[in-house]
Order: structure tokens, then sequence, then C-alpha cells
């Protein structure tokens, strides 16, 4: 599986506005970054133009020994589909039902009049319900996306990234919209499916403490550049301040750093003390 | 803005406010307000209504309405009938096909959806077909293959695309952004784009609108054969014309009714695909 190299990468917005600022990073084969910082220091814009969602203004993407920032419109399609995205808000087709919204990760590799008439590969079919079972929403296959509450809804987020079986995983605010005991269980269940498959993921996060206990690299983005790159552990209030700028950031010490029981979610909630 | 920085050492009791004006430069306001004034008086001054001829209207339309009772439904019950169901088809044709034809036009017309030129291509198609009245183009329809529910027809139809073009377009041009993002990340062609994340999005609205435009079709179906163009408008226009106020009223009497019937239907169908 490949490794993500991202180089010189600049974005300016039509606007004038310039997001990410000639960022170089490398991601290796099988890593689970977390990129952290204030909202508009472009986390976003710099995982979209990893895909192309956003086309980068100058600079070079490689996934492996690809240039994704060169593909032409129909290869670029193929690329996408060893990118899986995981995004804020969920992003369902809200009046899809789970079963096809776990599928439509599968457009890429199929035509479309069997897209058209829902009449996917059996294997894919397959594929899904195994995904839904190891998401916990094997019950709901024919619910549609909108009658879910916010965890079930990513968790079929989940299960429509990785049924394109990735090699990247990119993941916009997983958590924002989530209550903070479900937000921890999404987060885990994002990184222990990256450790399951070897998955390289790229994790906007804004929640730094959330970004500390499952991450094992941060990177720290601010006004569109890298300020920090490193292992959770330096997160200095030091650091925080060179990333978010000046706050009192021991007043809000957090437990992040401490043992956390991957199995008993009930430690987890006793701990926070958020 | 300076005033109010420099307005804090005013006593509490001093400060006043007022709430936003539509138009923030006085002198505008009053000049616009002004104008409107002038005019409207001046258009009432030109209007020259001429009572005594009001007050002759009254016996007249006392003799014109006493023609109308008792509606006669028989005695030209197989006409009343045959126009009626020519409505119908003519409706339900020009319907089916106007939105139809629609449909790729509304895409084309969806700027998050379609390139400039195609964009400004079916824009134009819409505001063309938008631009006259029903009944103009009904006349010129009929000028063009002769009196019959045929002209009738093309008037429909041309004037449902107007409608539901335009209409659906913007419902397009309206979508919530990331599940289109979230579709097209996966390397989902155009098509399968358009399948899987607008179409779901627009459908209860495609539907309602084209329930809503058969309603208008019809009520419009009635008018557009006064001028020939076939259906129960014409039979209506042969009645008048013949003097035979009593079938005039029967039709009439039938007209509000299937009117009244299909407001309430599409209403209670448009109720349902919400």
């Amino acid at each position: 599986m490949p490794t993500l190299s991202i180089n010189d990468l600049t974005k300016r917005y039509a606007t004038g506005d310039l997001a990410i600022d000639q960022v170089s990073l490398v991601i290796p084969e099988g890593q689970v970054m977390a990129l952290i910082g204030p909202s508009g220091a472009g986390k976003s814009t710099l995982i979209r133009c990893v895909n192309r969602l956003v086309e980068p203004t100058s600079g070079d993407v490689l996934l492996g020994d690809q240039n994704i920032t060169k593909l032409g419109a129909r290869k670029l399609r193929r690329a996408r589909r060893h990118i899986g995205m995981i995004f804020q808000e969920y992003a369902l087709v809200e009046r899809l039902t789970v079963m096809e919204n776990v599928l439509s990760g599968r457009l890429g590799y199929v035509g479309f009049w069997a897209s058209w008439l829902r009449r996917f590969p059996k294997q894919d079919i397959s594929d899904a319900f195994t995904l839904l079972d190891r998401v916990g929403l094997a019950d709901m296959v024919d619910k549609r996306a909108d009658e879910l509450s916010g965890g079930q809804r990513q968790r079929v987020g989940i299960a429509r990234a990785l049924i394109q079986n990735p090699d990247l995983l990119l993941v916009d605010e997983p958590t924002a919209s989530l209550d903070p005991k479900t937000s921890r269980q999404i987060m885990r269940l994002i990184t222990e499916l990256c450790r399951e498959r070897n998955l390289t993921a790229v994790v906007n996060i804004h929640d730094v403490p959330l970004a500390k206990l499952f991450a094992e690299r941060v990177v720290g983005l601010q006004a569109g550049q890298i300020v920090f790159d490193g292992s959770p552990e330096g997160l200095s209030p030091d650091v925080l301040t060179r990333i978010y700028g000046e706050e009192d950031w021991l007043a809000t010490a957090e437990t992040g750093n401490a043992d956390m029981p991957e199995s008993e979610p009930g430690v987890v909630e006793a701990d926070r003390s958020l | 803005m300076t005033d109010h920085v420099s307005d804090g050492l005013v006593e509490p009791s001093q400060r006043t406010w007022a709430p936003p004006r539509l138009i923030p430069n006085a002198r505008l306001r009053w000049f616009i307000a002004l104008a409107i004034g002038l005019y409207l008086a001046a258009a009432f001054g030109t209007l020259d209504i001429n009572w005594e001829r009001v007050a002759e209207g009254w016996p007249r339309a006392q003799r014109f309405f006493s023609g109308f009772v008792p509606p006669d439904f028989l005695s030209r019950q197989g006409a009343i009938l045959d126009g009626l169901l020519e409505s119908l088809w003519m409706t339900a044709a020009a319907t089916a096909l106007g939105v139809l034809l629609s449909i790729p036009i509304a895409i084309g017309g969806a700027r998050n959806a379609s390139p400039l030129p195609i964009y400004m291509a079916c824009r134009a198609v819409m505001a063309l077909s938008r631009t006259f009245h029903e009944v103009l183009i009904a006349i010129f329809f009929v000028k063009l293959f002769g009196f019959g529910p045929f002209a009738g027809m093309a008037t429909l139809t041309l004037a449902t695309v107007g409608f539901y073009a335009k209409l659906l377009a913007e419902d397009i041009e309206a979508i919530d952004r990331s599940q289109a993002e979230a579709i097209r990340s996966t390397g989902a062609s155009w098509l399968q784009w358009l399948d899987y994340a607008i179409r779901p999005q627009v459908r209860p609205r495609a539907i309602g609108l084209a329930v809503y435009r058969l309603d208008i079709n019809f009520r419009e179906s009635a008018i557009i054969g006064i001028v020939g163009a076939g259906g129960i408008g014409a039979t209506l226009n042969t009645a008048f014309d013949r003097y035979e106020f009593d079938t005039a009223a029967a039709i009439l009497l039938i007209i509000i009714v299937i009117v009244m019937a299909a407001e309430y239907a599409s209403g209670a169908i448009r109720r349902r695909v919400q």
C-alpha cells in the first residue's frame, strides 16, 4: 500500500484567500495522522486537495507513485475509488436507504445501468452486509438515512468509505456534531478499522484531547502552514499556543493522556472531564 | 460607525435605536415613495371611470346570468363529453411530454451540474418559453398547425417546459452540497452522481411540480380552447357563440368541479411526497 506525499501544496481561492501555503507532508503507509488547527486554518481544504474535491493551485499530491494533481478527469475518478472519505455532518444522501448509501461507495467500480437499477455485484452486497455488521447497523439496512441518529449516520458514512476498499482514508471532522461519548466511539471505530486494514488516514479534528487519544501523529496547521508535526505527547501548552493562539491551556487540562482501556467505554465515560 | 464608539460616553438614558431601513438613504427613500405616489395619482386620474356606464352594466349582468339558469347539461351532451375528454388527454400528454423534455434542460440549466455554455443555452430555452403567455403561444400554434387539440398540446408542452425546467433547475441548485461532494468523492461518474446525489434530493419537488403543472395545464386547456386550440374551451366558446348560455353554464360548472378536484388531489399528493 502506498505512502501519501504532499509536496509544496498551495491553494489560493478565487476570492484571493490563501488557504494552504506550501504545505509538505509525508504520511507513511498505515499511519493515522490527526490534522488539528483553528477554524479556517485550511484543514478541510488540505484534505480536499488530496482527492481534488478542491483543485490545488500548485504543488503535488502523490499516492504511491501516482501524481493525483496531474490526472485527467477519467483517471482522477479511478484514483478516487482508492481514496475513502468520511465527512463532517456525515454527508449521507438523506433520502436513500442505508444500503444504498453504503453501496454508493462502489459507484466507481460499477457501470451506470447496474447502479441505476441498484443491481450491484453479489460481492459488493455481501461486503456491504459484512461492513454494516462490523459497524453495528446490521438491522438498519432498509432504513432511510434520515431516520438514523447522528452516531448511526456516521457509522454508515464509515461503511460507505470502507466498501471502496481504499488505500487512503480522508476524514473531515468526523465528530463535529456528535456528543462526547459517541465522538469517542466513532474515533475508536475509525482507528480500529484503520489498524485492521493497515489504512493510511488523515483525520481533521478540532478536538485536541480526541486527537491525542487516537492518533499516532499530530500535525498542527495554522493559517495554511504547518506549525507542529510530532507525536501527541509533544502537544505542550506552548505548542497549542503556536497552533491556536494565546489561551490558558492548563486550565482546560484534560485527561487525554490517561490510559484508556479500549474495550470499556464505561470507564472512558467516567474519565471524561469535559 | 465611529460615532457609536464615542457614544459610549453618552448617558445610558440618551441612547436611541431604530431598526435599519429597507433603503438606508433617506433622500432616495423619499424620492422613490414620492415617484410611486405621483405615478399612481396620474394613473387613477387618466382612468376616467364613467359611473353611468358601470351602472348600466348591472341589469345586463342580471340578464346574462339569468340565461345561465338552469344549466343545461343534456342538449349538447356529446359535444361537452368530447371536449372534456379532449382537454383531459391534451393535458395529460402535454404534462408528460413537457416534464420529460424539461428534465435534461433543468439539469443543463443548473449551474452546479453543468458547464457554463450549456447552462447559458438551457437558461435561454427556459427564458424563451416563459416569455409569452399561453394564449399568445396558442394563437401562434393554431396559425401554424390549424385548429384543434394538437395546437393546444404543443402550447401546453412548451409552457410546461418553461415552468417545470426553471423550477426544477432552481431546486437542483439548492441541493445540499455535502451529499453531492460525498458521492463525487467515491469516483462516481457524472450520470451516477446525478442518480445518487441529485435525484433523491429533488425527487419530492419534481413530483410535486409535475402534479401542480397537471392541474395548471387543465385550467389552461379551457382557456386556450377559446382561441381555437381544441378541448373543452372550444366547446365553451361555441356555446357562447350560439348564445346557448345554459350549456355554457353547464360547461363552466364542470370546469369548476374538475379544477377543484385537481387542486385538492395535487395538494394531497404533494403533501405525501414531502
